[in-house]
C-alpha cells in the first residue's frame, strides 16, 4: 500500500527527521526547474483539489491571471465539515511535507507570500505549526534566497474563530482582509480577482501535501496510483459505529466494506449497517446495499449521485435514528449559515422546524414532500455551495429511506393551526377533513380522510 | 505606531505584537483577527471598549470590528466562567455519546446552554463539530485543549480537577 502522507517513520514531524528521509530535497529539485515545469507535472499528476470539490489542481493553478499585481497562495486548513479530521493528522504528523508542498507550490506560482488559514479551534495544532514553521525559517528553507536561489517566500499562519463558511475559498479571502467573511460573488474567480484584489490560489492542506511527491516522482507515477479517474491517495477519516475510527491513508477506489471490516475493525458490536456518509456530512448517503459494492473515489461516488467530498465517512448501525441524525446536521447548516442568502438563510430553518415537529411526533403527511422542496428551492440559488451542502443531506436522506421518516408521521391526525403566521388564514377548504375545532387558532384534521374517534391530543399537537 | 492612542489595554511589548501582525498582511484591517485574539487572550473575553480599542489600533470604525466579532463563534462577546466547556454534539460524536455528555455535564453543574455557573467558575457550550470525530465523544477547554474519547467517569474526574485548581489561586 502506498502512503505518501502519513508515512511509518518515527518523529516524522521534526525537522531533522523530516531532513534524513530526503525532507526539503524536492523543493530543492523544484528551484532547478522552470515554474512551467512543475505545474505541467501537476498537470499530468491529475491531482484533484482534496477539499470536497474535486476539482484539478493543475488546471486551477493555470487559471492564475499573469498581470503585475502580487500573487498570493492561501492553504485552506479550516476543516470544519461535520466528519473530516484528516488536515490535523497532517499538521500533527507530517507538517515538513506541508510547508515544503506549500513552498514549491508558491515558486511554481510567483507567489511572495503564502497564509495557511487553520480553524481557530486547533490551537493544538496551530501552535504545532508554529513550531515547525519557525523550524523551516531557522534552516533557511522559508524566507529570503531559500538555496541560495532569487526566490524567497514568507509562510504566515493566519487563526479562524469558528465559521464554517470560513471553508468556503471566497469567504476565506475575506476573512483574511478583516471583513466578516462573507462568501463572495464568482465570477471574478479568486485566480483573477482573489485576496486584496490580487491574484489568488486556494488549496487544501493535503492537496498541497501531495505536491512534493508528485514533483519527486513525476506525475505520471502519481497518476498511476488508485483509481484512474482521481488517482492517489486519500486521507479517510472514519467516524461512528466502528470499532476502529481514525485517519487512514489509502489509495482511492479502495473498497468501502474494505475500510469498514479490515480497516476500522468492522461496525461495533457486531451489528449492520444502516447508513453511510462518504464524505462530510453535506455528502448523500448510502444505503447498506450500496456500500457494499462502492469504491472510494469520487467517480464511483458520482455514478450514484453522491461525492467523495473531504473523504470524512461516518458510518452508522442498524440502531440509529436517521430522523435525529438528520435533524443535527440541518442544525449544523442552519448554525452556521452566513445569512447572506435568502434560500440558504430561511430554507435552512425552515427544515429544522419541519424535521423537528417530526422528530416530536407532530409531523404532516405532506412534510417529507414539504422538506424535499425546500431543499431543491435551495440548491443552486445560493452564493456558495453551502446552500448545496445543507439541501443534500435532506433531500437525499429522506429520497433513500423515505419508509423510515414516514413511520414516525403519525397516520391519521394532526392538530394544525387555522392562522398560519406565513401565509396568513388557513381556509378549511385547504383538502383537510376537519375533525373537530380546539379553539380559534386550532383544529384538528385528518390527512388520510379517515375519522379517528378517539384522537389523543396530548400526543399530536401542532404548537404553531 | 500607535502613539496617539490612550493606553487602554496592551502594554509596549503587546503593541509590538500587534505590529508584528500588521506586517504579516498588506492591509491593516486584516490584523483585526489576530488582534482580536490577543483581547480575548489577555481579557478572557472581548466588550464593548475593547472592540472601539482594537478600532483605534487598526484605524477602523468600532461598527466594523463589532461586526466581524459577532461574525465569528470564538470571540465570546460576554464573560464565559474561568473553565468555558465546550462540548461537541454533532454527528460523530452524537452517534458516541456526546449528545449524553452534554446533557451529563449540564446536569452536574446546573447550567444550560451558554450559562455560568454562580461561582463564575464554569459555563457550557455546545459546540459544531472540532474535528474530533475519530476520538468522539470530546469536549474543549477555553479554545484550547481538547479531551478526547471520553467517559463519564473521566469528565467527573476533569471537572473536580479544575475546581480545585481554581480554588487554589
Amino acid at each position: 500500500m502506498v502512503k505518501l502522507i502519513l508515512k511509518d517513520i518515527p518523529d516524522f514531524h521534526k525537522i531533522d527527521v523530516y531532513e534524513k528521509n530526503g525532507g526539503y530535497q524536492t523543493l530543492k529539485k523544484a528551484l532547478g526547474m522552470s515554474q512551467q515545469e512543475i505545474i505541467d507535472e501537476v498537470k499530468k499528476s491529475n491531482l484533484k483539489g482534496r477539499g470536497g470539490a474535486c476539482f484539478p489542481t493543475g488546471m486551477k493553478w493555470s487559471f492564475l491571471a499573469k498581470n503585475d499585481k502580487p500573487k498570493y497562495l492561501i492553504c485552506n486548513g479550516d476543516e470544519s465539515e461535520p466528519g473530516s479530521f484528516k488536515d490535523r493528522e497532517i499538521f500533527e504528523k507530517n507538517p515538513h511535507q506541508f510547508l515544503e508542498g506549500v513552498l514549491i507550490s508558491a515558486y511554481a506560482l510567483g507567489v511572495k507570500d503564502a497564509y495557511v488559514y487553520i480553524r481557530g479551534e486547533y490551537w493544538r495544532w496551530i501552535n504545532m505549526m508554529e513550531v515547525a514553521l519557525a523550524d523551516a525559517y531557522k534552516k533557511g528553507y522559508v524566507g529570503k534566497n531559500i538555496f541560495g536561489t532569487d526566490f524567497s517566500v514568507n509562510i504566515h499562519i493566519h487563526s479562524g474563530a469558528g465559521a464554517y463558511i470560513c471553508g468556503e475559498e471566497s469567504s476565506m479571502m475575506n476573512s483574511l482582509e478583516g471583513k466578516r467573511a462573507y462568501p463572495r460573488v464568482k465570477p471574478p474567480f479568486p485566480a483573477v480577482i482573489g485576496v486584496w484584489g490580487c491574484p489568488t490560489i486556494i488549496n487544501n492542506i493535503e492537496t498541497l501535501t501531495n505536491i512534493p511527491e508528485i514533483v519527486k516522482n513525476g506525475g505520471e507515477w502519481f497518476s498511476k496510483i488508485g483509481a484512474a479517474a482521481h488517482p492517489g491517495t486519500l486521507l479517510f477519516g472514519v467516524s461512528g459505529h466502528v470499532n476502529k475510527p481514525g485517519v487512514y491513508e489509502l489509495e482511492t477506489g479502495t473498497p468501502l466494506m474494505t475500510i469498514i471490516n479490515d480497516v476500522c475493525g468492522g461496525v461495533k458490536n457486531g451489528k449492520q449497517i444502516k447508513m453511510v456518509i462518504p464524505g462530510g456530512s453535506s455528502m448523500p448517503p448510502l444505503t447498506r446495499e450500496e456500500c457494499l459494492t462502492m469504491k472510494m473515489d469520487n467517480e464511483s461516488l458520482k455514478a450514484i449521485g453522491s461525492a467523495i467530498g473531504t473523504a470524512g465517512v461516518m458510518i452508522m448501525d442498524e440502531d440509529t435514528d436517521l430522523l435525529k441524525v438528520l435533524k443535527r446536521i440541518t442544525k449544523f447548516y442552519y448554525h452556521e449559515s452566513c445569512g447572506q442568502c435568502t434560500p440558504c438563510r430561511e430554507g435552512c430553518g425552515w427544515m429544522l422546524r419541519v424535521l423537528d415537529r417530526i422528530d416530536r411526533g407532530e409531523g404532516r403527511q405532506e412534510d417529507l414532500d414539504l422538506l424535499i422542496s425546500v431543499a431543491e428551492n435551495i440548491e443552486g440559488n445560493t452564493i456558495c455551495a453551502l446552500g448545496d451542502a445543507a439541501a443534500w443531506p435532506v433531500k437525499w436522506t429522506i429520497r433513500k429511506f423515505r419508509d423510515e421518516f414516514a413511520a414516525k408521521i403519525p397516520k391519521h391526525a394532526v392538530t394544525i393551526p387555522i392562522l398560519n403566521k406565513v401565509h396568513g388564514v388557513r381556509k378549511e377548504t385547504d383538502g383537510f377533513n376537519i375533525l373537530k375545532q380546539n379553539n380559534e387558532n386550532e383544529v384538528v384534521v385528518s390527512l388520510m380522510g379517515k375519522v379517528q374517534e378517539d384522537l389523543n391530543d396530548e400526543s399530536v399537537r401542532y404548537s404553531g | 505606531m500607535f502613539e496617539n492612542i490612550s493606553n487602554h489595554l496592551f502594554n509596549s511589548e503587546e503593541l509590538k505584537t500587534v505590529e508584528k501582525h500588521i506586517s504579516k498582511y498588506p492591509t491593516k484591517m486584516s490584523a483585526i483577527m489576530p488582534v482580536l485574539w490577543m483581547v480575548q487572550e489577555k481579557e478572557g473575553w472581548i466588550s464593548t471598549d475593547n472592540m472601539k480599542y482594537v478600532g483605534q489600533l487598526l484605524e477602523l470604525p468600532y461598527e466594523h470590528v463589532l461586526g466581524v466579532a459577532t461574525f465569528y463563534t470564538m470571540y465570546f462577546k460576554k464573560p464565559v466562567g474561568k473553565y468555558h466547556l465546550q462540548i461537541c454534539t454533532n454527528v460523530s460524536c452524537m452517534l458516541c455519546g456526546g449528545t449524553e455528555l452534554f446533557k451529563y455535564v449540564s446536569d452536574k453543574l446546573g447550567i444550560k446552554n451558554k450559562e455560568v455557573t454562580s461561582d463564575g467558575i464554569f459555563s457550557i457550550e455546545e459546540v459544531e463539530c472540532l474535528g474530533s470525530c475519530g476520538t468522539a465523544p470530546m469536549l474543549q477547554v477555553n479554545n484550547k485543549e481538547y479531551y478526547e474519547n471520553l467517559t463519564l467517569p473521566q469528565v467527573d474526574e476533569l471537572i473536580s480537577k479544575f475546581r480545585s485548581e481554581a480554588s487554589k489561586n
